[in-house]
């Protein structure tokens, strides 16, 4: 084999596709994970996330295509793959049975002797800080300890590969921290590979050293955060990946690794050698500032664009500044900076940005 | 009221001196229902299983069967049981007509459905991703089944008790299948119908009192099963059993 040096993939879609109904809900080319690596998968909410995951628990069989386990095809052999994998839930989905009962039964089904089994489920429950409930019915657990039970009964079945659904989705936000950090400290103790379903950018990038974003159904962009946050593949990824500014330009010009763009009414200048006459620019909300008309600004900013406030949305501490520069703008500034600044909607101000902030997208 | 109380003594007269033979036509009565309730729990919980866990054609077709099924008339279930078994009928070179096998044929064929019923309707109520995590765990297709159905084991027990309660109490069937012939097919409830007919209120109402304790002592004992496996699980979440469709009319048609 060509690649004879590099290990297979752990786990791999390849030419996945599942219909329901008539319509395809997923469509996937290829989708590699490799041995010890978190995948993060991201997505708006029927994008077929889910299901991805699904099909690489071998719980759901394509329509067509297959999902190979070590290089290896998994048709027949998916009971045997399922009990080296684990598959957590956004619910925890405990079984009427004891805390304790619920995390042995699992290595049980996996032909665990009776004292490894006791052994690994207190470790496990300990790990995850709810040692103390092993005797506790589920139905008497809060959201947050039925999670960590959920995940105590995952990591005790030892798996090779981990399949996580939205595991913290149910949960509130101090809940969500605290699990989210032992969860985080767990899979780089045990190294184990992964798959993190989330619609949680912050998770995505926290958990993944890939990221692939699924958008109806199709795999649209993998890259590490870095790739997938900053440097959107499409206009779509983009969006989804909380860039908020998409702007048409032409390039007009070209010198010293940057490139004049005509947007709107406006020239910006931009780092990027690509040859290209159309694309669309993106720009994150934070790396906009904003000043007054008259004000000097100092700074590496390269680029100033003047326009009319036409909203402000004030979330927290921060604020959401949306500007009409000829097209739409949107910035992200602190409150404090808001209050200083005396923005109003319909008064004017300045945006400005880096030259190496934005990302372009070709378009041809 | 002279009636009443005259026919209440003797009943318990005839109770403590095991007179026209009560407690060998309650211990029939036992055993045929108890038969029949078994039968039905494996026929039962095997269909209801299949209806609630597996997509097939025609599904919505056997879920209205079923549900008719578990409001079936007895009588007309008699009725056919007894032509299936008659001496000239296709199954009689059985001759089972007139012996307690043909009424245990006919109270298993009336209380499947209703069994069916609550089997399917307690898996159906587990919540939709379960079995996956089941699945997930490494549990192999019969290992998921069972762990599905010891997640409801507590309707799938109010289903044992709905089932043996319309089995012990049915009459219309058993008469027409088993004959009443004292000795060998006479049940219960059959005994009741004959002695009232011929005007022996006094011995009537001793085979209901023996009736209504068998009921009361079987339903005693699946409830404290049921709350033990209750207790097991949960002291603090005290939710009621539904009452399935069926259930209700399982125990008062008739």
């Amino acid at each position: 084999m060509a690649h004879s040096l590099t290990p297979a993939p752990r786990l791999q879609a390849r030419h996945v596709v599942a219909r329901r109904g008539g319509r395809t809900i997923l469509d996937v080319d290829a989708l590699t994970v490799a041995p010890g690596e978190v995948l993060a998968v991201i997505g708006p909410n029927g994008a077929g996330k889910t299901t991805l995951l699904l099909h690489l628990a071998l719980l759901e069989r394509p329509t067509s295509g297959e999902v190979l386990f070590d290089g290896e095809p998994t048709r027949g052999r998916e009971l045997r793959l399922r009990r080296r994998m684990a598959l957590a839930f956004q619910e925890a989905l405990l079984l009427d049975r004891s805390v304790r009962s619920n995390v042995e039964l699992a290595t049980r089904l996996r032909g665990v002797g009776r004292g490894e089994r006791r052994e690994r489920a207190e470790r496990w429950l300990r790990r995850f800080g709810v040692g103390g409930l092993a005797e506790r019915s589920p139905r008497l657990l809060s959201g947050g300890e039925a999670q960590r039970v959920s995940l105590a009964r995952a990591f005790a079945m030892e798996p090779e590969v981990l399949l996580l659904d939205e595991p913290f989705r149910a949960l509130d936000a101090p809940t969500r921290a605290a699990l989210a950090d032992d969860l985080s400290q767990v899979l780089g103790e045990t190294g184990v590979t992964a798959v993190i379903v989330t619609h949680d950018h912050d998770e995505a990038a926290r958990f993944g050293d890939r990221v692939a974003v699924l958008i109806g159904g199709r795999v649209r962009q993998v890259g590490t955060p870095a790739d997938v946050f900053g440097a959107p593949a499409d206009e779509e990824v983009a969006a989804f990946v909380g860039i908020e500014t998409i702007v048409p330009v032409r390039a007009l010009e070209r010198g010293g690794g940057t490139v004049v763009l005509a947007a709107g009414p406006h020239t910006l200048e931009v780092v990027d050698e690509r040859p290209f006459t159309e694309a669309l620019l993106c720009l994150r909300p934070e790396d906009v500032s904003l000043s007054t008309a008259g004000e000097h600004v100092s700074g590496s900013a390269r680029n100033r664009v003047a326009g009319r406030v036409t909203r402000i949305v004030r979330t927290g501490a921060d604020a959401r500044v949306e500007l009409d520069c000829g097209f739409r703008l949107v910035a992200r500034i602190t409150r404090r900076s808001l209050e200083e600044l005396g923005l109003e909607e319909g008064s004017q101000a300045v945006a400005s940005f880096k030259a190496t902030a934005a990302h372009v997208i070709v378009r041809g | 009221m002279d009636l009443i109380w005259e026919s209440l003594r003797e009943a318990v007269r005839i109770l403590t001196h095991n007179d026209a033979d009560v407690y060998e036509i309650a211990w029939r009565s036992l055993r045929v229902s108890g038969t029949a309730t078994l039968l039905g729990l494996v026929i039962g919980v095997g269909l209801g299983s299949a209806i609630a866990l597996r997509q097939f054609p025609g599904r919505f077709v056997v879920l209205t069967l079923v549900n008719t099924g578990m409001g079936m008339p007895p009588v007309v279930v008699g009725l056919f049981i007894a032509i299936i078994l008659w001496r000239s009928g296709p199954l009689g070179e059985l001759e089972w007509i007139y012996t307690t096998r043909a009424m245990i044929v006919a109270q298993t064929v009336i209380i499947t459905p209703i069994i069916i019923g609550f089997t399917a309707a307690s898996l159906s109520a587990l919540h939709p991703r379960l079995r996956l995590q089941i699945y997930a765990l490494g549990a192999s297709r019969w290992q998921a089944l069972l762990l599905m159905l010891q997640e409801a084991r507590l309707p799938l027990l109010a289903a044992i008790m709905a089932g043996f309660g319309a089995a012990i109490s049915e009459v219309g069937a058993s008469v027409m299948t088993g004959g009443n012939i004292a000795g060998e097919t006479r049940v219960l409830t059959g005994a009741i119908l004959l002695e009232q007919n011929k005007g022996n209120f006094d011995v009537a109402l001793a085979m209901g009192i023996i009736l209504l304790l068998l009921m009361v002592a079987v339903n005693a004992l699946l409830t404290w099963v049921q709350a033990g496996a209750r207790r097991d699980v949960s002291a603090a979440r005290d939710e009621p059993l539904r009452a399935e469709p069926g259930y209700l009319s399982a125990w008062h048609t008739r």
